[in-house]
């Protein structure tokens, strides 16, 4: 079954955003291993005619009325930040564009 | 002891009806018992004395202005620190969330003040629920009451074992593939996942969201119903709750009867893996069933056995998205922030830093089940398990009211022993597991001490959706006929710490 | 990258083929998932919750209206409504977005397989829907330091948080080919066409300067006459109709100019730059995220009733192409003509002049004319100037039974547009009569005479025509208040009687 390379590791760590140690992406990759191993098993049992579960329980149409409610006030929002500035959350410069 | 520290949480709630007490004086008495053993036991990440006393306060003054009370109006309770409480600490047991105080109250919580349910902290839990022991908080593990080196079980071992403890004789657990009922089983405690949907998972840090599920742990059934009961029912603020009554389960509790319940025997879980002293206990709890009226069969469930691998899948894909929000950009930790770094690059400083060993490994999973190429394969294919395992509960409840098993494999191990080791850590939740998939309520209730090593065994009854009652009925039934013949309950048999 | 490739060059070579991804903001009281309010331009971070901040433990719930509107806009578009939609988790980190995913949809959408008709110089382009979805909003980031809020060589950045989570509807196009030279024009065309049906729906603002309506444009070349298509750029951060245009024609050009030097074209997203009209290089698919999508576990799935929809349907405004039709029956306008007027922005007020009893034609007149000066003197739209429709069509009838000449109309239409009343009351408080008092316009005929005397010879001579100068002058004279026919009989009587 799979092998996970150490290269394949770093490249879900950047996905993921984690900055992990040399020694972190090689046992992580010895342990995926492992762990993937065991857990393709759900391969073993499946045919193409299950329907797949999402939700154990099946609601549809979960909806709320457009109402506007209470905010939370601004000093409650910004009060856990790391850093805050002209009300605004103060965040380290943005290399990239995003979508 | 203080006997208003081992009274049950109705004993307690009609003492404070009644005047024998205050809610002031039993909250004190919790949170001196606290002080007493909690250096040992280490279910608490915060104690939050003051917003404990003024709670009970507000019971004996309601009392004082003859107002009505609730049930468990003034009972002291250990919430655990994956549920956010306006004002209060809140760290899943992460250094991630360290400092972090929410704006706002789970709706769990809302329900548990309007009752007067007396908050006495945050308990100590694996990091953000990941894990059978609570080895994997960052603030240290928690010491299993009846036996200090051995675990609790987890994640949430810290309430389990502040109920165990006579810290608090209510707590709140969550459980995505055990983590109520695995640390009851461990801890001769009584520890219910209701069905998927019935409370509210409003302010709950989501691990996995679609199996995550709060739920009580007590020291009886009783109790643990009539927590159930106070914390069900529909909220508008999730939209996967259920706008549906709550089952009758305080009522059920009260009955305390299985005479011509059909009770099965899930076959798939028991044999190599189980201990002899599990298997033991469990089977003479069966026969007690039996004894008491109820007709026993064994029933099969063939997808059982894959319900682990699809559980490893489906929590870590889930997870890794839940977890992508600590970034740093807006609450707890942020580390790396030297003016020259970009926004990516502290991200990573700050999770690789603040996320310990097992989140990180659940976060790299998941990425990879849900990567594109191998989403089918994984992510799919354990979807799919899911349903298998589903049409198990459905072709097992059409022969039997609910199904019993070991709530766990093993009694409790010693800390240190598996955490080298995430698959033999993965298999604690082997019996758990299967409920949380297909979102039927489950719980454990002590079946006595393995002879093996005199540690409490769990038997789990799980029940068809939104029957949660059968299973708080079939538990309040062994509950009271293994009393009856030890003549007291399981804890009494724990050490004094 | 060749200097001499120009538009009209590249496309005797090349055959465009383009795509658009458009993003609404809809105008519902509350954001998708939470129950923040929506307005536009509140100080940062008050409009935001637990949910919309992505605080741990908070639950998204689905705002009705926004899942109503998006319904709207897919039935408007032609779409099938799906029976089954599901919320879609797509996974991306980035400071502006509070969980690190995005609530979308992904391969379940609310609405596919639609189409919109525009109309380029005559010509009718259907351009092919393929999806319409649901989405949130991120918030808003300020870059601070370096150049000016760029996002290159900032310091650091601010975010707000208000936008997060507001309702966002994608529409997607299918490719469209076949557009050739009307290209820009045609992706113009759509985009004007789609806002105005919005406009109707009554489901957004569309303002584009505020960013509740964005376009990203997705163009390609294949060489001519092939049939097989290019590589595709997609260019975001277009944010004017007319810089939709123009980042058409620049990436025909720069993408025909990278093809004619034997390079390839790169599949990337693009920088729009509105102050150049260019594009710049963003992200390539080799660097692209993988997005991780998996369904929504946080929210149930849609599953429309068809009755709702239908209902839905019933319910929906007259849409913009229909009334086009519709009003250009009932005005008797050439397509250009409504064209015209559409463009003007009178159509409306056209139609309603009309119903106020005034021909056609002479409203559209006023409208077209006249009125349309005057806003576009105050820099405002003809729909805003303080007169009604009622008054406009008063005021064409004061003109048809002789009350008023055009030059006095003018005047009563300043009265108006100056507050002083109805078109009747600035008619009398100004005395706007038509002089068509004979006695009164004698002396004015005589002096005309007397200070023209070639002009009256030529017209003793036979030359009726050139009576229109002597017109002119007691025109003139009288301020306009004459009844120029009137005057016209007098002359020619005057005259031949020697
Ligand atoms: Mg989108
Ligand atoms: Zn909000």
């Amino acid at each position: 079954m799979p092998t996970i390379t150490r290269a394949e590791v770093a490249q879900l760590a950047r996905l993921a955003r984690l900055a992990l140690s040399d020694d972190e992406l090689d046992s992580l990759a010895a342990q995926l291993d492992v762990i993937l191993g065991a857990v393709a098993r759900v391969g073993e049992v499946t045919a193409a005619d299950i329907p797949p579960t999402s939700h154990p329980v099946p609601l549809t149409n979960v909806l709320r009325r457009d109402e506007v409610l209470p905010s939370l006030p601004v000093e409650a929002v910004l009060g856990a930040a790391p850093a805050a500035e002209g009300g605004r959350f103060r965040v380290p410069r943005i290399l990239d564009a995003e979508a | 002891m203080s006997d208003l520290v081992t009274a049950t949480a109705v004993e307690t709630a009609a003492r404070i009806a009644r005047g024998d007490v205050s809610a002031a004086e039993v909250a004190t008495a919790h949170l001196d018992r606290i002080t007493a053993v909690d250096e040992r036991v280490h279910a608490f990440l915060h104690v939050d004395a003051d917003g404990a006393l003024a709670a009970a306060a507000a019971v004996d003054d309601r009392r004082a202005r003859g107002e009505p009370l609730g049930p468990l109006a003034g009972v002291p309770l250990a919430l655990k620190d994956v549920l956010v409480m306006r004002g209060v600490p809140t760290t899943c047991g992460s250094r991630i969330l360290e400092g972090w105080r929410p704006p706002y109250d789970a709706t769990v919580v809302t329900r548990l003040r309007h009752a007067g349910v007396v908050i006495l902290g945050k308990t100590n839990m694996d990091e953000f629920a990941m894990g059978s022991s609570t080895e994997h908080s960052a603030f240290g593990p928690t010491h299993n009451p009846w036996d200090l080196d051995r675990i609790p079980g987890g994640s949430g071992g810290g309430s389990a074992a502040a109920v165990a403890a006579y810290e608090a004789p209510l707590a709140i657990g969550t459980d995505t593939g055990g983590s109520i009922r695995q640390p009851a089983a461990l801890t001769g405690t009584v520890g219910a996942k209701p069905t998927y949907g019935g409370v509210s998972r409003y302010g709950l840090v989501a691990l996995a969201s679609s199996l995550d599920q709060a739920g009580p742990v007590a020291r009886t059934v009783l109790d643990a119903a009539l927590l159930h009961a106070t914390i069900a029912g529909h909220d508008p603020k999730d939209a996967t709750s259920i706008d549906a009554p709550v089952p009758p389960v305080v009522e059920a509790a009260r009955r305390a009867d299985v005479a011509g319940m059909r009770i099965g025997v899930v076959q798939e879980l028991s044999g190599e893996g189980y201990a002899a002293g599990v298997e033991q206990r469990f089977t003479e709890a069966v026969d007690l069933l039996t004894e008491l009226g109820a007709q026993v069969q064994e029933v099969s469930c063939p997808h059982f056995p894959y319900a682990l691998a699809a559980y490893y899948l489906i929590l870590p894909s889930e997870c890794s998205s839940n977890l992508a929000r600590f970034d740093a950009m807006r609450y707890g930790l942020r580390v790396g922030d030297d003016g020259t770094a970009g926004a990516e690059e502290v991200m990573a400083r700050t999770r690789a830093a603040g996320f310990g060993a097992e989140a990180k490994r659940r976060i790299i999973l998941g990425t990879y089940a849900l990567s594109s190429g191998y989403y089918d394969a994984y992510y799919g294919q354990a979807q799919k398990v899911r349903t298998l395992v589903s049409r198990d509960f459905a072709a097992a409840f059409e022969s039997v009211d609910v199904l019993v098993s070991p709530a766990t494999p093993t009694t409790a191990f010693r800390i240190g022993e598996r955490v080298e080791d995430p698959l033999a850590m993965y298999l604690n939740d082997i019996c758990t597991i299967p409920s949380n998939l297909a979102g039927g309520p489950a719980l454990s209730v002590p079946a006595g001490l393995s002879p093996d090593d005199g540690l409490p065994v769990g038997l789990q009854v799980m029940a068809p959706t939104l029957a949660d009652d059968r299973m708080y009925g079939v538990a309040a039934a062994l509950e009271r006929a293994l009393d009856d013949r030890r003549g007291g309950p399981l804890l009494q048999e724990a050490p004094a710490l | 990258m060749s200097t001499t490739t120009t538009y009209d060059d590249a496309l005797t070579r090349y055959d465009p083929v383009l795509g658009l991804e458009t993003h609404v903001e809809l105008g519902t009281a509350s954001k998708m998932f939470c129950g923040c309010p929506t307005t536009f331009g509140a100080a940062p971070n008050t409009q935001t919750c637990p949910v919309c901040l992505g605080l741990p433990g908070s639950l998204p719930v689905t705002n009705e209206a926004a899942i109503r509107y998006t319904v709207m806009i897919g039935l408007a578009l032609h779409c099938s409504i799906a029976p089954w939609s599901r919320f879609a988790r797509k996974n991306y980190f980035y400071p502006d977005m509070p969980k690190d995913y995005q609530i979308s949809q992904y391969d379940e959408p609310l609405c596919v397989d639609g189409w919109l008709d525009t109309d380029v110089d005559g010509e009718t382009y259907r351009v092919e829907i393929e999806r319409v979805h649901l989405e949130e909003d991120t918030g808003k980031s300020l870059h601070v330091g370096g150049a000016t809020g760029r996002i290159h060589g900032a310091d650091h950045s601010l975010v707000d948080y208000n936008r997060a989570g507001i309702p966002l509807v994608e529409i997607v196009t299918r490719p469209v080919p076949g557009t050739r030279e009307r290209v820009g024009a045609v992706a113009k065309a759509y985009v004007t066409e789609l806002r105005e049906l919005l406009r109707a729906l009554g489901v957004s603002d569309v303002r584009m300067e505020e960013g509740s309506l964005r376009c990203d444009v997705n163009l390609s070349l294949s060489p001519r006459g092939s049939g097989v298509l290019g590589t595709r750029t997609e260019s975001k951060n277009v944010n004017s109709l007319r810089s939709v245009e123009r980042a058409v024609r620049h990436e025909v050009v720069r993408q025909a100019a990278v093809l004619d030097g034997g390079g390839r074209v790169t599949q990337e997203t693009r920088h729009f730059h509105e102050e150049t009209g260019t594009t710049t290089a963003g992200r390539s698919k080799e660097q692209a995220e993988d997005y991780r999508y998996f369904p929504e576990p946080d929210l149930v799935p849609l599953a429309p009733p068809p009755e709702w929809v239908e209902s839905i349907r019933a319910a929906l405004p007259e849409l913009p192409a229909v009334r086009r039709r519709r009003l250009a029956e009932s005005l008797g306008a050439a397509p250009s003509e409504l064209a015209a007027m559409a463009n003007a922005g009178v159509l409306d007020l056209v139609a309603a002049t009309v119903a106020a009893g005034a021909p056609a034609a002479e409203a559209r007149k006023w409208w077209l004319g006249e009125l349309a000066r005057r806003a576009n003197e105050t820099g405002s739209e003809p729909a805003d100037l303080p007169l009604t429709p009622a008054q406009v069509a008063r005021v064409v009838a004061l003109v048809a039974d002789g009350t008023l000449t055009d030059t006095l109309a003018r005047q009563v239409l300043d009265g108006v547009l100056a507050g002083e009343g109805d078109p009747d009351a600035v008619v009398a408080t100004r005395r706007l009569r038509v002089v068509s008092d004979d006695s009164a316009l004698g002396a004015a005929v005589e002096s005309a005479i007397a200070a023209h005397p070639d002009i009256a010879a030529k017209v003793r001579g036979g030359k009726v025509a050139a009576a229109g100068a002597l017109v002119g002058a007691v025109m003139k004279a009288t301020s306009g208040s004459a009844d120029a026919a009137r005057v016209r009989e007098l002359l020619l009587e005057r005259l031949a009687a020697g």
